[in-house]
């Protein structure tokens, strides 16, 4: 059974004639890494919002649809629930931290679940540790580097315990380093403890090579829905105007001069290592 | 004239120094990226050319004024500045008083004021924004009104810090040509960690790499942006062009690495494998 299942979504915003999603059908399996991506204004912000229930219960407007999470429809049931199945981790970590100490930033979710003192402990410690932020624990949020500042931020939603993370633009105000920092994290925790991932990202250069299927979105419909190396090189992902990484185009470009390689390359060393097969250089990595 | 910084150097107050003798010429309508990690002293070095920032040693040269001689608001005139975080610039109720401020400040004419009013708001595609507060719009949106709201009176330096930052593929497609219309006229600097979106212009810009408020390397950028080691001291990932090709390298095939262009990869690689067949 899919972890997130999606159907006939519309969501209009209240005071707005626009649709924001329209009619959106999706489903995710557990353990799946979705990258959602598409021009800003597609509706890929009102999406995630929609999968923790900040959609319908925090943010008026026209619901169409169903939204089902871990089971649970997200208008039966309230945020502080969902929040416990559902992470959401917000583009700008400012608004996300407010506490004194990264530590205390981690333990307010579980505190306020009311949770017995050792549970809260036991979380705490494996949210700071799964994100590499246990050194860091008792510095205060805004001493931190922007990608520390995100992965704490990811770190007190994991304390939730979820099985979905669902992250709006992570890196987007992030340095390379920063980002490449938060993309590895999110990578470990699907890949080491199984965890969900969507993640809405415009850097698909850094993000599509640790994806099982990207996602794009257009004026608040799904377009494109596939593995990252077909939807890379459709038609319609350059219709919608995304940035395709330059290994992708370097790929078409040589296909456009005979030279197939057997599958898209997301890395700059998987193309490598195609050309050279292509090439028949004997594997010398 | 050009910008000149003549060994400038600048703490600040609570003993930090960010600059530790940069020399620097910004020349008419020169385009220079400035790129390093955080904490280089990107930001602090380019409020010293519309003398926000003073050099506590050293001299900063705007067409010949030494900074030190000349308020912000006449320096503004020439050397408009387009702030990282668009919170820290944007004040007015909407963004059509925000686009028109400094031009009224500036003493346009109003019916010049509507006119560029009006092209700043269709070139950044903000129309259906004109009446709304800035501070209601997304963050990449409120980016967009900064760099319109500057841009707008067309100084004859136009320096950006990180303008990419939040914005979508078509935004940056759509900035790279408003900068490109604009070297036509005027100079152009850039403070970008964005190296891909560095490396698709045509002409490419000088880059400068600044490293502990030093200057670590300046030069072209097919030879800076594909030198690893230069790269990692300036915190930068390299171009997924140059690191294609010393993979390829690494492999055992003999291919040039201080490329940038997509082109020139696609035809080293053709006669590359052509060679090895």
């Amino acid at each position: 059974m899919p972890i997130v299942e999606v159907e006939g979504l519309s969501f209009t915003y209240k005071g707005s004639r626009k649709k924001a999603l329209d009619n959106v059908d999706l489903s995710i399996e557990e353990g799946e890494f979705v990258i959602l991506t598409g021009p800003s204004g597609c509706g890929k912000t009102t999406f995630c919002r929609c999968l923790n229930g900040l959609i319908p219960h925090f943010y008026p407007g026209d619901f169409e649809g169903q939204v089902v999470v871990a089971g649970l429809d997200t208008r039966e049931h309230e945020i502080w629930e969902l929040s416990q199945h559902v992470g959401l981790v917000f583009q700008n970590p400012e608004n996300q931290l407010f506490c004194l100490t990264v530590e205390a930033d981690v333990a307010f979710g579980p505190e306020n679940l009311g949770l017995p003192r050792h549970e809260i402990r036991k979380r705490v410690n494996w949210a700071l540790k799964a994100t590499g932020m246990w050194e860091l624990r008792h510095r205060a949020p805004h001493e931190l580097s922007g990608g520390q500042q995100q992965r704490a931020a990811i770190a007190a939603v994991l304390a939730m315990r979820p099985k979905v993370l669902v992250l709006d633009e992570p890196t987007s105000f992030l340095d390379p380093a920063g980002a490449a920092e938060v993309l590895s994290i999110v990578a470990r925790l699907n890949k080491q403890h199984g965890i969900t991932v969507i993640l809405t990202e415009h850097r698909l250069d850094m993000a599509a090579a640790l994806a099982d299927r990207v996602i794009v979105m257009d004026r608040g419909r799904v377009v494109l829905n596939g593995p990252p190396g077909e939807v890379l090189t459709s038609e319609e992902a350059r219709k919608v105007g995304i940035g395709i990484p330059k290994v992708v185009r370097l790929y078409e470009l040589l296909a456009g001069r005979g030279l197939r390689l057997p599958r898209v390359p997301l890395t700059p060393r998987e193309m490598a290592l195609l050309v050279a097969e292509v090439a028949g250089i004997a594997d010398s990595a | 004239m050009p910008i000149v910084l003549e060994d400038v150097w600048y703490s600040y107050p609570n003993g930090v120094e960010a600059l530790r003798g940069v020399s620097l010429t910004i020349g008419d309508r020169d385009f220079v990226v400035i790129m390093g990690p955080n904490g280089a002293g990107k930001t602090t070095l380019v409020k010293t050319f519309n003398g926000l920032v003073k050099p506590t040693r050293g001299h900063v040269l705007v067409d010949g004024v030494d900074t030190r001689r000349a308020t912000v608001a006449e320096l503004a005139r020439r050397v408009g500045l387009v702030f990282q975080n668009p919170d820290h610039q944007l004040f007015c109720e909407t963004v059509e008083e925000e686009i028109a401020f400094a031009l009224r400040n500036f003493g346009f004419t109003e019916e010049e004021v509507r006119k560029r009013v009006d092209w700043a708001l269709r070139a950044f595609g903000l129309e259906e924004y004109r009446d709304t507060s800035p501070l209601a719009l997304s963050g990449g949106e409120k980016k967009r009104v900064a760099i319109a709201s500057v841009l707008v009176w067309e100084p004859k330096y136009l320096v950006l810090d990180e303008p990419t930052l939040g914005q979508d593929y078509a935004q940056k497609e759509k900035l790279r040509k408003l900068i490109n219309e604009l070297l036509e006229r005027a100079s152009v600097v850039m403070v970008s960690h964005d190296i891909e979106f560095i490396v698709d212009f045509r002409p490419r810009p000088r880059v400068v790499l600044l490293a502990g408020g030093r200057v670590l390397a300046e030069g072209r950028a097919e030879e800076l942006l594909t030198d690893l080691e230069l790269l990692k001291k300036a915190s930068l990932v390299r171009p997924q062009v140059p690191e294609i090709l010393d993979c390829l390298c690494d492999l055992g095939l003999k291919v040039r690495t201080d490329v940038l262009d997509l082109l020139e990869a696609r035809d080293i690689i053709l006669s590359a494998v052509g060679a090895g067949r």
